[in-house]
């Protein structure tokens, strides 16, 4: 195969810069593999080695500083069959920190080049997440008070199936690249070379030294076997064939005919637990059968399993503008500590309106009729009383119907979940009230 | 068919569905958690990709990634999201990446108040991201509109090759409502225009056009994508006329288009003294308070409903306040958009109200606003 270098675009590194060499090295790698253009996508940080893409005839996408990897992740889940090659300098490793942990643990077959030269060069030789604690850099004495990681290392915790540790000097580096690109997974390759222009001033870094430094490291050579599992991409669809979840674009038939002819505003006040927004839900499909508009807005805690839990919902065979409650017209008070936020409520209320209140909680005086119900009496758990209570309400016909309400519940329940739902209804039928 | 009962961020999810979007990536963030979870129920049975990104910045880097690679996508999040996702809009802007975004409003500034509603990223839309250029932001009032304009949202993004923002509130992401299928306006879906024959430069637009056509990265053509100052061929360009002239044709390609999409709805009322204007959420009590209004109250009051808010709908809004002594803008905020109207309607008298107390306005307040004028 030919060359992929770009006969119009010759790279235009400081003399004597190692990213050269890579450029040259990673072409041999590509060459060797008989990879046309069209096959191959580089994906390029910012800094210098956000030039590596300009060099090659291949697809090549540059994006933001230390992004790469996840353009590159987007790219390989759309077009599956490309090798996407990203380079990154060392720089953009570590401001794209999380994006690096995340593609070592997930596995997406890309590979990734650190072109590893211990400093943010374009930018005017600070340092970097790699720059050794002696060296002498750009950002003053920082560098000495931090501990710069290693990549190697890093990437093999993470869970990175193929990492490799180079000198971009070594004369099987083509070798090397191309096992990496080869590998179905995700590969790192640490690629460690010099800076003429800011870094090696200061800080001589002759190939032996670098030879020497990584020598003194824990070697990497490639695969991990203990991270070897599956590709992400190929795992991904695999699993996503088995799935038969879809969107319901049918909805709920009209069987019913209305019973109201006017908005009707419902609340239900009660804590984690007692199923509320279900209740909510439930009311909502039961009116819908009825053909009716109908919204429902709850107001989240910040917790999950205590606190308040409440629901609006609004039924009205017109359509609903305004979604919020103004003044109820009925009221299902199941808990003290959202009647005591929602006070004022009872007192918008008029006559015609219903307060189902489970008794023991205190609400304020009300032109409402109240009905007092003895949940606990009745043997109905913390879990069923937002049905119960909704029950109960359906029992008067007004929004809905009991009949409504049932037929809501077998369309929305199955099996264990449906008899539970049935029995808590002949339950509530059982229950003392009070008026 | 009858009735769905779903929140406006399903609608979302069914209109991306529609529209043929089949990549979605974000991080969870309340109330836009609810949207991933519906992306997640749906995208991979229909041979789709969702996927929740290790942060924010990664779920839309996905997004311009797959983008580019030829799939419609879709992001969603909330403010705080949406700060994180600024520099791969003005990206996606530079680079001319199609992505529809949804921010989910919620209180803020800052954290805020995850769980309660606000329009307080109005401004930030438009304005949030470096350059200063452009894009389109759409704005639901209810489930129905989360559905069509969601297909606008992914018509526009595909025929301009822009981001597109849905600014949606947790009060519509989250509140369920009605939506009847069969009588929910579904616009015809239209995708990217792809380059057809001749030599292919990825940022090249023909002669009287404003928009490049599309190659995919992975097709037999190479195409090259960069977020760098770049010339028609995709390569970094430092000449200064082609510089003003691609930034002036991203400008150009936007707004000179801009009443080819300036969705609304007008209620106009014959001697209306007053024009209500609101957005969103407000819109359903707006709405409300110009029946009552008109209806039991004998002061006629027109009502503009903004459904598209960036670029600002101009003519639209000088149309519909011919005639009225005042207009009054209401939004869930502490006065964003009205700076809009006050500059198109410079010589009217452009009254606000607002609040972010995380409270909806209701009809009752917005009734006393205009009765008090």
């Amino acid at each position: 195969m030919d060359s992929l270098l770009n006969p119009n675009r010759p790279p235009v590194f400081c003399p004597g810069c190692s990213h050269d060499r890579s450029v040259h090295t990673l072409d041999r790698a590509l060459k060797e593999m008989g990879l046309k253009g069209s096959d191959v996508v580089i994906v390029s940080d910012i800094g210098c080695s956000g030039l590596f893409d300009t060099f090659f005839k291949t697809h090549a996408f540059h994006g933001l500083h230390g992004r790469a990897l996840t353009y590159a992740a987007g790219i390989k889940l759309a077009q599956p069959h490309l090798k996407v090659i990203v380079t990154m300098g060392d720089g953009g490793l570590g401001i794209g920190g999380a994006h690096f942990l995340a593609a070592c643990r997930r596995n997406l077959d890309l590979s990734l080049l650190v072109l590893n030269n211990f400093n943010f060069g374009m930018t005017g030789g600070q340092f970097s997440c790699t720059t050794p604690e002696q060296a002498s850099v750009a950002s003053s004495f920082l560098n000495l008070l931090e501990k710069p990681f290693d990549v190697c290392d890093v990437a093999a915790c993470a869970g990175a199936p193929f990492v490799a540790r180079s000198s971009v000097y070594r004369k099987n580096l083509p070798k090397l690249l191309a096992e990496a690109i080869s590998f179905e997974g995700f590969a790192v390759v640490d690629l460690w070379g010099g800076c003429p222009a800011r870094y090696m001033k200061k800080n001589p870094l002759s190939p032996k030294e670098i030879e020497s430094a990584i020598g003194k490291l824990q070697p990497y050579q490639g695969v991990v076997s203990t991270n070897i599992r599956r590709e992400y991409s190929s795992y991904y669809r695999e699993e996503a064939a088995k799935d038969t979840a879809g969107v319901d674009w049918q909805g709920i038939e009209k069987t019913f005919e209305p019973t109201v002819k006017e908005r009707r505003e419902v609340v239900f006040l009660g804590s984690a637990g007692q199923r509320v927004i279900t209740g909510g839900t439930l009311l909502g499909r039961a009116a819908i059968l009825a053909g009716m508009n109908v919204t429902q807005k709850n107001d989240y805690n910040i917790t999950v399993m205590r606190g308040p839990s409440v629901t609006e919902v609004i039924v009205s065979p017109q359509a609903i503008t305004y979604t919020e409650v103004g003044k109820p017209d009925v009221i299902v008070a199941l808990s003290e500590e959202p009647v005591r936020k929602c006070w004022g409520l009872f007192q918008k209320m008029e006559k015609e309106g219903r307060v189902i209140l489970a008794a023991g909680v205190e609400i304020p005086t009300t032109d409402a009729q109240v009905l007092e119900v003895n949940f606990k009496a009745g043997g109905i758990k913390k879990k069923e009383r937002a049905l119960a209570a909704l029950s109960l309400l359906a029992q008067t016909g007004d929004p809905v119907t009991l009949e409504m309400l049932r037929e809501a519940i077998s369309q929305s329940f199955h099996g264990q979940r449906l008899e539970e739902a049935l029995r808590i209804l002949e339950k509530a039928a059982a229950i003392p009230v009070h008026e | 068919m009858g009735l769905l009962f779903i929140d406006g961020n399903q609608a979302v999810a069914m209109g991306a569905i529609h529209s043929g979007c089949r990549f979605f990536a974000s991080y969870p963030i309340t109330p836009a958690s609810n949207l991933l979870a519906a992306m997640l129920d749906t995208l991979p049975s229909a041979g789709g990709i969702a996927l929740q990104g290790e942060d924010e910045i990664a779920s839309i880097g996905y997004c311009l990634g797959a983008s580019m690679a030829g799939m419609k996508v879709m992001t969603a999040t909330s403010g705080p999201g949406l700060s994180l996702y600024s520099e791969n809009i003005s990206f996606a802007i530079a680079g001319e990446i199609p992505i529809v975004i949804v921010n989910i409003m919620r209180q803020g500034p800052s954290t805020g108040s995850a769980t309660r509603g606000a329009d307080g990223d109005v401004q930030f839309m438009r304005w949030g991201c470096s350059g200063g250029l452009p894009v389109i932001v759409l704005a639901p009032a209810d489930v129905s509109d989360c559905f069509t304009l969601t297909v606008h949202a992914f018509n526009l993004a595909e025929q301009f090759r822009c981001p597109v923002i849905i600014a949606s509130n947790k009060e519509i992401g989250m509140t369920s409502g009605t939506l009847d299928m069969e009588r929910v306006e579904k616009p015809a879906v239209i995708d990217r225009t792809l380059h057809e024959a001749g030599p292919f430069l990825p940022f090249q637009v023909k002669i009287g056009e404003d928009v490049p056509p599309f190659l995919p990265i992975g097709g037999p053509i190479l195409v090259r994508q960069t977020s760098s100052t770049h010339g028609p061929d995709g390569y970094i360009t430092t000449n200064p006329s082609e510089i003003q002239a691609g930034v002036e044709r991203l400008q150009r390609k936007i707004d000179s288009k801009a009443e080819s999409f300036s969705y609304f709805d007008l209620e106009e009322r014959k001697g209306a003294r007053t024009l209500l204007v609101a957005y969103g959420i407000t819109a359903g009590a707006a709405r409300a308070a110009a029946a009552e209004l008109s209806e039991n109250q004998n002061i006629p009051v027109s009502l503009l409903v903004l459904k598209t808010l960036w670029p600002v709908p101009e003519q639209v809004l000088q149309a519909a306040a011919v005639g009225v002594e005042r207009i009054l803008v209401v939004e869930m905020n502490l006065g964003q958009y009205v700076q809009e109207i006050r500059r198109v309607l410079c010589n009217q008298r452009v009254d606000f109200y607002g609040k972010m107390s995380g409270q909806l306005i209701s009809p009752t307040e917005i009734i006393e606003e205009v009765t008090r004028g």
